[in-house]
């Protein structure tokens, strides 16, 4: 099938790619941007594991055609850190609380976070649960990742906000 | 005991944590080399039939396919963890002449990208003589059943079977005797990262596996005797892995194909399962069938147990033969009893191999056992939690020809779970819809039992220490997640007295590494690996204290500490010198010979099972809705003995994710069968909990000291997989009366024990 250049803005980056129009964008971020910080966890769209912001909103990017992110900004787990040791206060809170064990579902919990505090700066504990409500994760049993978002919110609230 | 609590006992973040958060952790999949093909497989679209032919030769001509491979092709070596049985060793990583399951691997193919290969194997084409296939252990073990290997007849693969005291006297005497039949079903290991391998050929007709494995050992030695090359050919690297839970710790066919197609195309070739090959096809857990018959005295002794239990092992042995041992096992841990029986039987099906899964036959057998313990406590008038404490095990107890049990918290266990849930006040106000309920465990810390059949030691460590304060440590052990890389850093750092930035850790090459680490599985990590470190330590350490000797001109009565990146005069602290200068002076005294030491650990003398054992209690809470038949567990409690926890968050994290896979267990997680066919192959319809699914969970620590274990440490990753079930089956009795028998306990079981639906 016939090849078309996509243009996508990833993390801040401009990236022309030659994408067959059936290819999703969590392949093309992967193999063709090599960024591999996103994970495919099932491809079915069932496990969050893939998840990434979409023009600020969060999506499954194995449910996504590349051509739908056709000059579209895009950010993913590469593009949260301010510098190798400038972490996002949602990754420095996932690494204090335990919230990581092997990790392959971290990359999405922290976008899916990202996305649930961007609207809700400061979620309660039930919200943060159904902000997660896409994310499948089976070595933590989540009560460290919901602790650790609610740490991050409480630290990115203007002062005042936070509980 | 002293150690460094900054260090010991401490909540140290894992060292990979950053790399995890920020995506530049590398998994399998990740990976990209030069020139790397794609790979693919062909799978048996039957579950049961001889094969009669395999037409490639359609594959072979399509653009970009670069190797397509049978059967015929290979070696045809049979392979199995199992290597001290040769003949246990069932499966072929390529079928030549049967195929035993839906999703039995025939062929492999690789090309140039993934659509291609797929394509390729697909184009494929299989005549097949069908054969009648079976689906159940009743079905498998009944008369004339038809036979999936012909060396088993009746399609028994393996018996393993126990006996001790006198049954049928004690039975007879007991004043209460019940009997009951148990059954559990499959559930998948459902990691998050599906399995990846890419094999790189290297000169010299040797190859380099990089894959997502628990157990790069055993798939160095099977790989290299499947491709009949010397175990040294094969270089097996781990990457970072996505969870494994017991799913990762064979050799799987894809490794086998990857690395057999790198050799013979030279090029890097990478296969990646996605998430329907996982459920369909890939390994679970044991479903069983079990019988239990126990007898007690009238004030709640119990005298006997007669336990016999069926494995469901789908179509190979997997690792079905430690489950059939180790449900002996732990049929007879937690209590004490006189006599006991055990009759277990690994049965061969034509559904995907059953293989380890966290808890490893405990989970099963705990499932009946606790459940029992519940309903014997009900027909007795004594309170389950009294009842328990009549039997319990405690230190210095002997599991006849098994093991003595050198520290136990069980008891102190069943106390807290007991004061921590409220457990008096609550199950004596009974609630329609609402209920309390209990479940315990027992696990091993790690096996004594040599199935592999090694001939290295269990657990090895490689310190080397430098003039500049730091240290190297080599590990084979395995971390997948639950958290090695950082606690056996904390081990070498809390015995060398520096601290835990100061150690590089490269682990996981089987090339790099000291033989040998036996994998992550059996909660062995800690205690073999942290054993294995603290010898390499002590001999660091005696290298380095003769420095302090002759420099300080001391009397050789002085005994010297390792602290704070100090190696200090004990007596006189003030009299010391920093570990780095220490280095220095013993690396000149050794003329340039670097300072590295070796250690090893396997367990000797300590019986049959396992050089220790983790106890604990776990209370469910549950709400069970009357109309739907809905079950919501609403809190857990947990009181765990795991000795000294040598890091109290991974500890933690342990508790929480295996509540998760305990709920699921229990109330949800289910594969859907038909004629061999697993019909739920997606996170959509192979339901595990969500955020939103958990309940909160109270956790209290039992610390005791096992003598065995590095600062007193023992297991704590799969134990706490086991008491959800039996806990959670309780909890909806009292809120029901509906006694579940049979996992899952689903909402229809729910309404038809309660009489709602027919
Ligand atoms: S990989 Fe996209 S949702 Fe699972
Ligand atoms: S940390 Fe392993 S899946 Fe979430």
């Amino acid at each position: 099938m016939a090849k078309e250049i996509i243009e996508l803005i990833v993390n801040g980056d401009r990236y022309e790619v030659a994408v067959e129009p059936w290819r999703t964008l969590a392949e093309v971020l992967r193999e063709d941007l090599n960024l591999t910080g996103t994970k495919i966890g099932c491809n079915q769209g069932d496990c969050g594991a893939c998840t990434v912001l979409m023009e600020g909103r969060s999506v499954s990017s194995c449910l996504t055609l590349a051509a739908e992110a056709h000059q579209r900004e895009i950010v993913t787990i590469e593009g949260l850190a301010q510098g190798p040791e400038d972490l996002h206060p949602l990754q420095e809170a996932f690494v204090e609380h335990g919230a990581v064990q092997c990790g392959y579902c971290t990359p999405g919990m922290i976008l899916s976070a990202k996305h649930l505090l961007d609207h809700n700066p400061t979620p309660s504990e039930q919200e943060i649960r159904q902000g997660l409500s896409g994310n499948l994760c089976r070595c933590t049993g989540y009560s460290k990742i919901v602790e650790a978002i609610g740490a991050a919110a409480a630290k990115m609230a203007p002062a005042g906000e936070g509980e | 005991m002293n150690h460094n609590p900054k260090i010991i006992g401490a909540s140290i973040p894992r060292l990979d944590g950053k790399d995890k958060v920020t995506g530049r952790a590398l998994y399998t999949d990740d990976l990209k080399f030069p020139g790397m093909l794609y790979g693919a497989l062909h799978r048996s679209r039957l579950p049961h039939a001889r094969i009669k032919k395999v037409d490639t030769s359609a594959a072979k001509k399509i653009k970009g396919v670069k190797d397509v491979v049978t059967g015929a092709d290979t070696p045809q070596i049979k392979y199995g963890n199992w290597r001290l049985v040769p003949g246990s060793q069932d499966e072929l990583p390529l079928a030549v002449d049967k195929v035993r399951f839906i999703g039995d691997e025939i062929a492999a193919v690789c090309a140039v990208d993934r659509e291609t290969a797929i394509k390729a194997a697909e184009a494929i084409e299989v005549e097949y003589e069908e054969l009648p296939a079976i689906y159940s252990v009743e079905e498998a073990t009944a008369e004339g059943a038809p036979l999936l290997h012909d060396e088993s007849p009746g399609n028994v693969s393996l018996t393993r079977e126990i006996s001790y005291g006198d049954l049928e006297g004690l039975l007879a005497q007991a004043d209460y005797v019940r009997e009951d039949f148990f059954k559990v079903h499959a559930v998948s290991h459902a990691y998050l990262e599906p399995c990846s391998s890419i094999a790189v050929p290297e000169e010299g007709g040797r190859v380099t596996l990089y894959t997502s494995t628990q157990t790069p050992y055993i798939v160095q030695c099977l790989l290299a005797s499947t491709l009949d090359i010397p175990e040294n050919h094969v270089r097996v690297v781990k990457t970072q892995v996505g969870g494994g839970f017991g799913g990762k710790m064979e050799m799987r066919p894809w490794e086998f194909a990857a690395a057999f197609m790198a050799l013979r195309t030279g090029r890097p070739v990478k296969f990646t399962l996605t998430r329907s090959d996982e459920l369909a096809f890939g390994r679970r857990r044991h479903p069983m069938s079990i019988r239990s018959k126990v007898g007690f005295t009238k004030d709640g002794k119990l005298l006997a147990k007669d336990f016999e239990v069926m494995l469901d092992g789908g179509a190979y042995n997997a690792m079905g033969p430690t489950a059939t041992f180790l449900c002996g096992t732990f049929g007879n841990m937690l209590y004490n009893f006189q006599a006991y029986r055990y009759r277990g039987r690994h049965v061969y099906t034509n559904k995907p191999p059953a293989s380890a899964m966290r808890g490893f036959g405990a989970p099963q057998a705990a499932f009946a056992q606790e459940s029992q313990m519940n309903m014997a406590a009900e027909e007795l008038g004594i309170d389950p939690i009294d009842l328990r404490l009549i039997n319990a095990m405690e230190t210095g107890d002997v599991i006849p020809d098994v093991a003595t049990i050198s520290s136990c918290g069980f008891k102190e266990s069943l106390e807290k779970v007991r004061q921590v849930s409220g457990w008096d006040a609550k199950r004596k106000e009974k609630k329609p819809g609402v209920g309390l309920g209990i479940g315990c465990f027992s696990f091993i810390s790690g096996g004594v039992f040599n199935w592999f059949n090694t001939k290295y030691n269990f657990a090895a460590a490689e310190v080397t220490v430098y003039p500049d304060g730091t240290a190297q440590l080599n590990t084979m052990a395995c971390d997948i997640g639950q958290g090695p890389d950082t606690v056996l850093r904390q081990i070498l750092a809390a015995e060398l007295g520096i601290g835990i930035e100061k150690i590089r850790l490269v682990s996981m090459d089987t090339a790099l590494t000291p033989k040998a680490d036996l994998g992550t599985w059996g909660s062995r990590v800690t205690l073999m690996n942290g054993n294995a470190i603290i010898d390499a330590a002590k001999k660091i350490k005696d290298m380095l204290k003769p420095v302090l000797f002759d420099h300080l001109d001391l009397n050789q009565i002085h005994e010297i500490a390792f602290e704070d990146d100090r190696v200090l005069v004990k007596a006189n602290p003030k009299k010391s010198m920093s570990f780095g200068e220490c280095v220095y002076h013993a690396l000149r005294g050794r003329r340039g010979e670097p300072l590295t030491a070796r250690g090893y650990y396997t367990p000797r003398d300590k019986g049959l099972v396992s050089p220790a054992f983790s106890f604990g209690a776990q209370v469910a809470e549950v709400a069970v809705d009357q109309d739907t038949g809905l079950v919501t567990v609403t809190n857990t409690y947990t009181a765990h003995d795991c000795g000294v926890a040598i890091n109290k968050m991974a500890v933690e994290g342990q508790l929480e994710g295996a509540i998760q896979m305990g709920l699921g267990y229990t109330l949800s997680e289910a594969f859907v069968m038909e004629q061999g066919r697993t019909l739920n192959t997606s996170f959509l319809d192979y339901k595990m909990p969500a955020a939103e699914d958990m309940p909160p969970s109270t956790y209290v620590e039992v610390e005791t000291y096992e003598p065995e274990g590095p600062f007193g440490a023992k297991e704590a990753g799969e134990g706490l997989a086991i008491p959800t079930a039996p806990a959670i089956a309780d909890a909806v009795y009292q809120a029901t009366g509906f006694r579940a028998l049979e996992l899952p306990i689903t909402p229809e079981k729910v309404l038809k024990g309660i009489g709602r639906l027919k």
